[in-house]
């Protein structure tokens, strides 16, 4: 038996360890360097001298950092929510259907959620293109000469948290459904049966029972969106405009453009923070569900 | 509509409003498609007929003259290289190591399978993009920047993929196990000829989504690699095509082959997606 008992270590020792290894060269390790970095005034590659809580103390006067705390905020607002209630409802849509139709239907909401970033923005650019745009006409009362309408600044952030629904609800529509079949059919015939109307059904059945699924569903963006970067790059054409920053992309500006690593280290703790925040109640949200 | 002797499955009254619900998600679902067929239209037009006013849906001429010049005047055949490359590798490192660690979690005892256990649920969810400043400080000092290395190492942090096979390993009836025990197997047969063959519907469909994640990666390619011909298919579209001038057919037919792969995936192994999706969002599917 002991023998048993050490072969089984082995083992197991053998299998973990790739894993292990993975995990604590590449994140452990990297975590902790960014803790230490965020303490010194260290370029993007090389040692720097420790300089204490001046990155953190940097912070608060840095209006770039304000900027991007605001503008990535926004971005989540304009974004998590809209998105979660449309992926609600199309669900509420897609679910009436039956057989082919309802897999036709689906595939069409979600197709876009399987396409890479960049082909998202090629999309879109073309079809929001200033001259060639096929959908310009409608912001002609908006734009007087030929420039797209994501190049209008108190646009961007709409359109690009329009983009970004667009490409994302696929995902949402998805949970919701799932979360929708669980919902017995039994209890809308009984509903219907004591002469509860549609909405009579919804509000008090679907709803309610819905309920978990649309937390989930919204952490989940909430995660995401808070790392917003790509498509904000590519429709601010390679993040030229300090008005458009958002917090990642404030990182790698101080990184990688500046050569300012320790503080752009300090930026991404902040946001690491944030989103481990985050994912803590999500993960919270989940077991509750999953011990139901 | 109050029929008592037809009480099955929901049979909802198709009344006007039962039409106009339907008609509203169909013509969302046109609205939501159009985009990607005006896309795909233009990518076949000439450069000309593209900034002609009007809208033709369909164009004048058909051509294939955006692909081909992409195609030989791009190096979009070694962008597509690196990007299969690299996400294939993801895909396989991912899955082998996060198969592994999850069967010694679920099936052995060992010291430290709690704590483990513990930090991979802690890292649900890693920030990756928070960590790209000390993974490529790591990259470079391992002389990894702009390699298929550099590209590929960062992405296997996947604890979900454990966490995943270990609700599946943990499923598997203990009577197999023990019934290939008595037959003399060794606990890496019982993974390799039971475990993962009894889940191969999960392997499949983790591995489409790992390789769809993997090849629609923009950040983190595009921060480590340099050059043009270490790019990926979804870096190298944005970064070179600057260099076309404004010429939105050609834009158009290098997007349409970057998607192709994930497009083509997507359309084969719907319901093993749609189950990947549901699975690493924590719901089992």
């Amino acid at each position: 038996m002991e023998q048993n008992r050490r072969s089984e270590i082995t083992t197991a020792a053998i299998l973990i360890l790739p894993f292990v290894i993975i995990y604590a060269v590449l994140f452990i390790y990297p975590t902790v360097q960014m803790i230490i970095m965020s303490f010194t005034d260290a370029p993007l590659i090389g040692a720097g001298n420790w300089v204490g809580i001046k990155n953190y103390a940097r912070l608060f006067h840095d209006r770039l950092f304000s900027v991007a705390v605001y503008n990535t905020l926004y971005f989540v607002l304009l974004s998590v929510i809209p998105s979660t209630l449309l992926g609600l409802a199309i669900a509420l849509g897609v679910n009436r259907l039956k057989g082919w139709s309802q897999s036709a239907v689906l595939a069409a909401f979600f197709v876009p959620y399987i396409l890479p970033v960049t082909v998202v923005f090629r999309i879109w650019q073309w079809a929001l293109d200033g001259q060639f745009g096929i959908y310009q006409p409608l912001f002609t009362g908006f734009i007087t000469n030929n420039s797209s309408i994501y190049r209008y600044i108190p646009a961007f952030m709409p359109v690009v948290a329009f983009v970004t629904i667009w490409w994302l609800v696929g995902f949402n529509v998805l949970l919701f459904i799932a979360g929708l079949r669980n919902i017995s059919a039994e209890i809308y015939d009984a509903a219907e049966l004591d002469g509860a109307t549609r909405w009579q059904q919804f509000s008090r059945i679907t709803w309610p029972l819905i309920w978990p699924v649309t937390v989930l569903v919204a952490t989940i963006q909430l995660i995401l969106q808070l790392k917003i970067y790509d498509q904000i790059y590519l429709f601010s054409a390679g993040g030229r405009s300090d008005a458009t920053l958002s917090m990642v992309q404030l990182i790698y500006r101080a990184a990688f453009q500046h050569n300012e690593g320790g503080y752009g280290a300090t930026v991404a703790l902040v946001l690491f923070f944030i989103i481990v925040l985050a994912s803590i109640v999500q993960f919270q949200l989940l077991r509750w569900r999953n011990n139901q | 509509m109050t029929t008592v002797n037809a009480p099955t499955s929901s049979t909802k009254s198709i009344g006007p409003t039962g039409k106009l619900l339907t008609a509203l998600i169909v013509a969302g679902a046109l609205f939501w498609l159009f985009p990607i067929y005006w896309a795909l239209v233009t990518s076949f037009k000439h450069e000309e007929e593209v900034v002609q006013t009007g809208i033709h849906l369909w164009p004048e001429h058909f051509t294939f003259d955006n692909y081909s010049f992409v195609l030989f005047n791009t190096k979009i055949g070694l962008w597509y290289m690196n990007s299969l490359i690299t996400s294939a590798a993801v895909t396989v490192i991912v899955l082998v190591m996060g198969a592994m660690a999850a069967y010694a979690i679920s099936q052995l005892s060992f010291p430290g399978r709690k704590i483990l256990w513990w930090m991979i649920l802690a890292s649900f969810m890693v920030p990756i993009p928070a960590l790209i400043i000390n993974h490529f400080v790591l990259m470079s000092q391992f002389g990894f920047i702009n390699t298929w290395e550099g590209v590929i190492l960062p992405q296997l942090i996947a604890p979900v993929t454990v966490m995943i096979y270990k609700q599946f390993f943990d499923a598997v009836p203990k009577d197999f196990r023990e019934a290939a025990i008595i037959d003399g197997a060794t606990e890496l047969q019982l993974l390799w000829r039971l475990y993962l063959p009894m889940n191969w519907g999960i392997t499949t469909a983790l591995a489409i989504i790992t390789f769809i994640g993997a090849w629609n990666q923009f950040l983190w390619p595009f921060l480590v690699t340099t050059t043009e011909p270490m790019f990926n298919v979804t870096v190298g579209i944005y970064q070179v095509t600057d260099a076309f001038g404004v010429k939105y057919a050609r834009w158009l037919a290098t997007a349409t082959l970057a998607a192709l792969p994930v497009a083509m995936l997507y359309l084969i192994f719907q319901r093993q997606v749609t189950q990947a999706i549901m699975l690493t969002a924590g719901i089992k599917g």
